[in-house]
């Protein structure tokens, strides 16, 4: 059993004009065996949040905690944080030029696992985690993410979430960009490690189409840097119809 | 790969009516010559025939003259020579060349075949040439298996002495060989290093120096590719004061096929250039060039310099032409200069294909967190990222033993600044 407890988060970005605030008083527990749902407009934070509880350094924390099971995420490194326990599927999959997919996977399954995965077992289970996420094996051998597509990178997000185990995953728009053979496939791969694990999910999406696929236990609603509002899943189908403009005061797109 | 600092090209022109690709030269590249450089190349075996270089010719611009030792202004004089071995197979294994179609001659200065590879273009290759007692001749007459490389090592005359070099390296028509060409050692030298490639033969050749950190090599590679010829020549450069290779292409007859790697990895004081000049002259001939480099100057101390220029001319005559150029430059510290200038001039429109690329970076944190928010812990994320960066050129090298020995050299090299 884990729990992600962040309180009163206050994060701000460097500017051009000064620092920004972004984050302004997040509170937000996610506990195992936990589907989370944000879902905001654009601007509204969602990714910095994102990023903050992962520790991208462009994030300054100026208040606020995040704990997992009780300890200070925040005063551990990026791969301290990967190795607690924690995953951070991101929107924008960085490429690495020259680092081979089964080269990167291994070396942070042996990071994160504590010791190197046998490498029978592990040839196996790599091969196993690409097959259920449609993946070709070819991948393997190409540099992590360099020339995928949108899905693919996606899927390969998905693939590290269900060999790194993670206790608690924050999936950053992992939707976002996929056609729908594609969202189903990265749905199921979701799904299935959620199955197969007790892992918490904060979901975070502009869009109520994901939650067709994966069925949050709560919708927090994320405006101008703090939840707004927090509900089960009908919070969800009131955005789908309304949009977020109560919440925002503004005509803004629809979630659809 | 990096976030870029300076960025010039990346741009593919093709056929027809291809303009001349000009370079927008950034921070820490170097501006772009008003006549390019081959208008003005002047080729000699004649020492006096060359001007004393004064350090604002375009040629000599980038390198510091007074660590020369006198090697361009006729004030050296040569008090030691090379050794030069030539074996067959590569490391502990190798044996000598008896019974095989390789043969290791030396020669006097006036041997017919010299100059076959290219001439002299500037005035230290002139100085070695015309002052060098013994050349080293070595000819291929066979198809080689690749398994069993040559390895031709040239050891530097020893600390605070000063040698001229000269070594043909000779493929015979339809001949093959993988060639090791090792330079170590300590001292000055200047070379010329011909590599004649006959019609249909096929040449891979790793050339490394890994010299001594006193050592100062200045050498001129000439590399003549027949018709239907291919040569893959890879350039290391990891030790050694000062640097300066200055490879040309000739090409003799349709067909040639070349494909110019480098690596170089530069610490502080070190100062790494290279100047290389494809000269498509005659039709249907290809090349790739991909020079990659890292750089790491001591803190608090002396800079690391590296000097790339790729010039690429495409004669009138060189229609069916297929070219690209690419360099790139990875600065780990703060006290490094990397200059990166390629150059393409096109004559004629009716060609293939026609592109350039340079782009010089710091590390990409975007890469290290993207590595370290999967646990990899950051030190091992740096190494990933360097080996990544360098992985294009050293996965072509066909030799295992030697690509070892380079994933070696660039480990140690990145253990100096605790990377």
């Amino acid at each position: 059993m884990s729990t992600l407890e962040i309180r009163d988060l206050h994060v701000e970005v460097e500017t051009e004009s000064g620092p920004k605030e972004i984050l302004r008083g997040v509170d937000l527990t996610v506990s195992s065996n936990e589907t989370h749902a944000i879902m905001g407009p654009n601007g509204s934070g969602k990714s910095t949040l994102a990023y903050s509880i992962a520790g991208h350094p462009k994030y300054t924390v100026t208040k606020g905690q995040v704990l997992l099971d009780g300890e200070d995420v925040l005063e551990m490194a990026v791969d301290e944080r990967a190795r607690a326990g924690l995953f951070l599927a991101m929107q924008y999959p960085v490429e690495v030029p020259g680092v081979s997919m089964s080269n990167f996977l291994r070396s942070a399954a042996t990071a994160t696992r504590g010791e190197a995965p046998k490498v029978r077992h592990w040839v196996k289970e790599v091969k196993g985690a690409m097959s259920d996420l449609d993946i070709d094996p070819a991948f393997a051998e190409r540099s992590v993410n360099e020339g995928f597509s949108g899905g693919e990178k996606k899927r390969h997000e998905v693939l590290q979430m269900s060999l790194l185990k993670p206790k608690i995953a924050v999936l950053d728009e992992t939707d976002s960009g996929l056609d729908v053979d594609a969202l189903r496939v990265v749905s199921k791969g979701v799904n299935d490690y959620k199955a197969a694990s007790d892992v918490g999910i904060l979901l975070i999406t502009h869009y109520t189409r994901v939650l067709r696929y994966i069925a949050p236990d709560k919708v927090h609603v994320f405006v101008n840097g703090r939840v707004a509002e927090s509900g089960g899943p009908e919070l969800a189908e009131e955005l789908e119809t309304n949009g977020y403009e109560r919440f925002t005061g503004a005509k803004e797109e629809q979630p659809a | 790969m990096t976030e870029p600092i300076a960025q010039t090209g990346g741009g593919t022109t093709t056929a027809p009516g291809a303009p001349v690709l000009d370079v927008d030269p950034g921070i820490k590249t170097a501006s772009s010559p008003k006549t390019a450089p081959w208008e003005e190349r002047h080729t000699s075996y004649d020492v006096e025939s060359f001007e004393v270089p004064r350090g604002r010719e375009e040629q000599w611009r980038f390198t510091p003259l007074r660590r020369l030792r006198g090697l361009h202004d006729g004030s050296a004089s040569a008090d030691g020579a090379v050794a030069v071995s030539v074996r067959a197979g590569f490391g502990d294994s190798a044996t000598d060349l008896a019974g095989t179609g390789t043969r290791h001659e030396t020669v006097g200065r006036d041997d017919p075949r010299l100059g076959d590879g290219g001439i002299p273009a500037d005035r230290v290759a002139a100085q070695a040439w015309s002052s060098v007692e013994q050349v080293h001749v070595v000819t291929v007459n066979e198809a080689r298996s690749d398994d069993e490389p040559l390895t031709i090592t040239v050891t530097g005359p020893g600390a605070g002495e000063t040698a001229y070099a000269h070594l043909q390296l000779r493929l015979e028509h339809h001949a093959e060989a993988v060639v090791v060409l090792d330079h170590r050692g300590s001292g000055t030298v200047a070379a010329n290093t011909e590599f004649v490639v006959a019609d249909g033969a096929k040449l891979e050749v790793v050339e490394v120096h890994d010299w001594a950190d006193d050592a100062v090599y200045v050498g001129a590679q000439h590399l003549s590719v027949g018709r239907d010829a291919t040569i893959r020549h890879t350039s290391v450069t990891l030790g050694g004061d000062l640097v300066r290779l200055s490879p040309v292409i000739n090409y003799r007859a349709p067909g040639g096929d070349v494909e110019l790697d480098g690596l170089y990895f530069a610490d502080g004081g070190q100062h790494f250039e290279q100047r290389l000049l494809v000269d498509h002259s005659v039709e249907n001939c290809r090349s790739r060039v991909m020079y990659k480099g890292a750089l790491q100057g001591a803190e608090g101390g002396t800079a690391a310099h590296t000097v790339w220029i790729g010039d690429v001319l495409i004669r009138k005559a060189a229609e069916g032409t297929d070219t690209y150029e690419l360099n790139r430059n990875l600065l780990l510290t703060d006290n490094a200069r990397a200059d990166s200038v390629p150059n393409l001039e096109i004559e004629t429109g009716e060609i293939l294909g026609a592109g350039h690329a340079s782009a010089t970076g710091r590390f990409d944190d975007e890469q290290l967190f993207y590595l370290m928010a999967r646990g990899i812990p950051e030190a091992q994320a740096r190494r990933l990222v360097v080996r990544g960066f360098f992985g294009e050129v050293i996965q072509k090298v066909r030799v295992p033993a030697l690509r070892d020995r380079l994933e070696a050299a660039i480990e140690a090299e990145l253990e100096v600044v605790g990377v």
